[in-house]
């Protein structure tokens, strides 16, 4: 009824060791932003904790979720959200920011 | 195990009804992007018109809850994972999937259990904000209300995961749901991953900021 008998059998190992690795690298990520937070770097610190963050959610919406292996059409639906997201970033942060620094 | 105990209408193959599906959570989930987002935007807008309450504020989170809680949700999204590619290898995991759904809804709680600590502290410690504030900066409070509504939004979602997430493992465990190959597994694996994800982006936004000065 399916077709994936040509593709080769997949055990229960190899689920864990594919997503295992994927783990582990996100907890390697986690200590790294953990150590980073008691680094004095000043204005650096907020940005490198957010780029942790943002290669930890790649790696889930990649990985996990498998966007990797997904149709174009659910690439562009989940592009949709990101794209939107930015639009009402930029597009608060231009009037806010652009404020602040005139007083 | 056939695909037509799965299909439902007005679907008519299996291939059709999985794209549909795994779609719609897609849309849905980037509308949660933009929920969760607007609220992220919100804490932007405050933050840098008052960076050294905000900094101060963090601080006062317990930054072991925070940190125990993202590598506790981090281990439900890998059982979650398994759980899935288990279904969509469609060679009889029965008992793996069921294993791997109840270890996730396990570690939800957990992360449920964590919370409902951390937020005991924080009453104790008197960051609700209002009379008796614990900290003189106003815009500290503008954290701290913040900081309830996101936790508090993210705990709904969770809470709605651990019920979608324990019916496909009871279903299962009892035999009353097919569990190769079907669509429902994946869909339910794609909302919990984003629950994952949120609290991914809350973790340095609430809890590592002002820890190094």
């Amino acid at each position: 009824m399916t077709a994936k008998s040509e593709t080769p059998t997949k055990t229960a190992r190899d689920l864990w060791r594919r997503n295992g690795l994927i783990w582990a690298a996100l907890m390697v990520l986690l200590a790294l932003t953990l150590s980073f937070a008691y680094v004095p770097l000043g204005a650096a610190n907020t940005p490198i904790a957010l780029g942790i963050g943002a290669t930890k959610a790649g790696l889930v919406v990649w990985l996990f979720m498998e966007l990797a292996k997904s149709s174009a059409l659910k690439r562009l639906a989940a592009a949709t959200g990101l794209v939107w997201l930015c639009v009402m970033f930029t597009l608060t942060l231009a009037d806010v920011l652009a404020r602040l620094h005139t007083h | 195990m056939s695909d037509a105990a799965l299909l439902k209408k007005p679907w008519q193959s299996m291939a059709r009804q999985r794209d549909a599906g795994t779609f719609g959570i897609w849309v849905f989930l980037a509308s949660e992007m933009l929920f969760f987002g607007a609220l992220i935007l919100t804490y932007t807008v405050y933050r840098v018109s008052d960076p050294a309450a905000f900094t101060a504020a963090a601080r006062e989170t317990d930054i072991w809850y925070g940190t125990i809680n993202t590598a506790i949700l981090l281990t439900s999204s890998l059982t979650m994972a398994v759980a899935v590619q288990a279904s969509t290898a469609a060679l009889g995991f029965r008992r793996l999937i069921v294993a791997c759904l109840s270890l996730t809804v396990a570690l939800g709680v957990a992360f449920l259990v964590v919370k409902g600590f951390e937020y005991k502290e924080d009453i104790e410690h008197h960051l609700v904000p209002g009379l008796h504030f614990a900290l003189a900066q106003p815009a500290a409070q503008i954290f701290f209300a913040l900081y309830w509504v996101l936790t508090g939004v993210h705990a709904i979602h969770l809470t709605i995961g651990l019920g979608l997430v324990s019916r496909l493992a009871l279903l299962i465990w009892r035999r009353k749901l097919v569990f190769d190959d079907n669509p429902e597994i994946e869909v339910t694996g794609l909302y919990w991953h984003l629950v994952d994800i949120i609290w991914i982006f809350l973790y340095p936004l609430i809890y590592l900021p002002g820890r190094a000065s």
